[in-house]
């Protein structure tokens, strides 16, 4: 059986990015007073310092920036290979996510792809994954 | 020469898999090596610097302290330091060249210890308590299982494969520039057994794409010591000191995936600003080399080439050869002669600036040489020059 993925410990900054997905949102930190994105999320604007920031739920589309086919397991029976890509995310200039693109071939995924946000849900935790846009 | 620092000793213990010696002991061996070379004592030592400090937490990555080395040495310190929040690893001689300049010390020793591989062979003593859940800047990559930095650099260089078509037969020139290097390198031995192969590199096991097995360093135990001595000291020293000409760091964002460079550029041209060589002037590069990718980052930020020009750079691996027109890692590097964590590429720069490189000593008359850590966020370069 694959193991379970790494569990992130939930803190005030970054619960909403992490359990968002419950209600189908992937949660960016937005500022509302300079409207710009800070991630990883903190607990104030990392381009103004505001501190008027709260969890928006933005598109959950975006490219894939760059990619890696993964061969080593790093775990016991961590089945392999597998995408972990970085995602640049669509009306989220400045934010990346490093993630799985799921649900295709390995082969088939490719630099520049569309793809949207997919929740697995394990413990609690709603890991962001994403998938090609077909 | 007063507001200047110098490298002066530099020393080094056997660099071993699994070795059974006490990497206490292994830090006292490379100790007495770099003090013997500069003609000191430890009692004139008055200063102790590291990166990253003691890891009391996974004593593997770096099981002695400041406090450790002082102690057992018999050092009467002034200043210490040992840090992980540094721009890379290299930046502990940098701290180190400030204070002799500051005229706060005199002759600082200057440490990395690794025990990786032997403390895989402990856990109970050298590796972290496992822990069921992932905080800190893990928790961005871990849940995706881009566990181990190999995924994080493979993610630029796949990137500059795909954008400035970079291939697999000019990355591999790294690894087996490397391993002719380290063939030549009494000292690697445990690691390198024979020269790497363009075929044996193509047909090695991936880890990450586009890194194979080649690409990636391997755990190993070793310390390096190097000793930064003020210009006003030399008087006492008895080897030929090497200036530390400039340094340079960086650390834009303390994140492996929100950054769109490496570090290395900004550290990379920073480096420039601090002196009146140019890249032209560089006759010897030792360049970090954790992952196979990260010298191209270097290459391109301090300019040797153009950004995206690096695979093409080291195309064939001529150029950087030993008797190329850039000589790189020419102990084999850390893919070549171990994990040695940074500061083997201060060591193996100064042992070439004094020609002290036996076999694998390039020609001509070396004089000015770049010495790099770092990788991904973290950059560190340090300019090293006899004149
Ligand atoms: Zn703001």
């Amino acid at each position: 059986m694959a193991p379970p993925r790494p569990k992130p410990k939930l803190d005030q900054e970054n619960t909403p990015f992490w359990t968002g997905g419950a209600d189908g949102k992937l949660n960016i930190i937005k500022c509302s007073d300079c409207g710009e994105y800070t991630h990883p999320p903190r607990v104030l604007c990392r381009h103004c310092q505001s501190e008027n920031v709260a969890p928006e739920a933005v598109a959950g589309t975006g490219v894939i920036d760059t990619m890696t086919v993964n061969y080593q397991p790093w775990a016991k029976d961590l089945p392999v290979p597998f995408v972990i890509a970085r995602v640049a995310l669509d009306g989220v200039p400045g934010v990346y996510l490093t993630t799985n693109i799921v649900n295709s071939p390995v082969e088939d995924v490719k630099f520049g792809d569309a793809v949207r946000v997919t929740f697995e849900e394990n413990d609690g935790i709603f890991y962001p994954l994403f998938e090609k846009v077909s | 020469m007063a507001k200047e620092a110098y490298i002066t000793g530099v020393g080094q213990s056997e660099v071993g898999v699994r070795l059974p010696r006490h990497p206490l002991l292994l830090t006292l061996d490379a100790a007495r090596e770099a003090v013997a070379e500069a003609g000191l004592t430890f009692d004139q030592i008055d200063g102790v610097f590291s990166f990253p400090g003691k890891a009391s937490g996974y004593l593997a990555f770096s099981p002695i302290g400041t406090d450790d080395v002082i102690e057992a040495l018999g050092i009467k310190s002034k200043w210490q330091m040992g840090a992980f929040e540094q721009p890379a690893q290299l930046s502990a001689i940098g701290m180190a060249a400030w204070a002799v300049k500051e005229g706060i010390c005199r002759h600082v020793l200057c440490f990395r210890t690794v025990y990786e591989a032997g403390g895989m062979a402990d856990p109970a003593h050298y590796m972290p308590t496992p822990s069921d859940t992932t905080s800190g800047a893990s928790q961005w990559t871990s849940p995706f299982w881009a566990t181990s930095a190999a995924c994080w650099v493979a993610q630029y260089a796949a990137r500059h494969m795909h954008r400035y078509g970079m291939t697999r037969e000019q990355l591999g020139q790294i690894a087996i520039n490397g391993s002719k290097n380290a063939m030549l390198n009494p000292r690697a031995r445990a690691i390198t057994k024979e020269e790497l192969t363009l075929e044996k590199y193509m047909s090695a096991r991936l880890i990450s794409t586009p890194l194979c097995l080649y690409d990636c360093d391997r755990f190993s135990d070793a310390s390096t010591v190097i000793i930064v001595s003020a210009g006003d000291a030399l008087d006492e020293i008895k080897c030929e000191p090497i200036r530390i000409a400039a340094m340079s760091g960086s650390v834009d964002r303390y994140s492996w995936d929100q950054v769109e460079w490496p570090a290395a550029y900004d550290a990379g041209r920073d480096l420039w600003t601090h002196t009146d060589y140019t890249v032209n002037d560089v006759d010897i590069a030792q360049f970090y080399d954790g992952f196979a990718f990260l010298p191209i980052t270097w290459l391109e930020g301090l300019g040797f080439c153009e950004k995206g020009e690096g695979g093409k750079f080291i195309e064939g691996g001529t150029r950087i050869a030993r008797d190329g027109e850039l000589p790189l890692n020419t102990s084999g590097g850390q893919l070549g002669s171990g994990r040695l964590h940074g500061f083997g590429f201060a060591h193996e720069a100064v042992t070439q600036l004094r020609g002290n490189g036996g076999d694998r000593q390039i020609p001509g008359d070396p004089k000015v040489a770049v010495a790099t850590s770092g990788g991904g966020p973290l950059a560190a370069a340090l300019l090293l020059t006899r004149d």
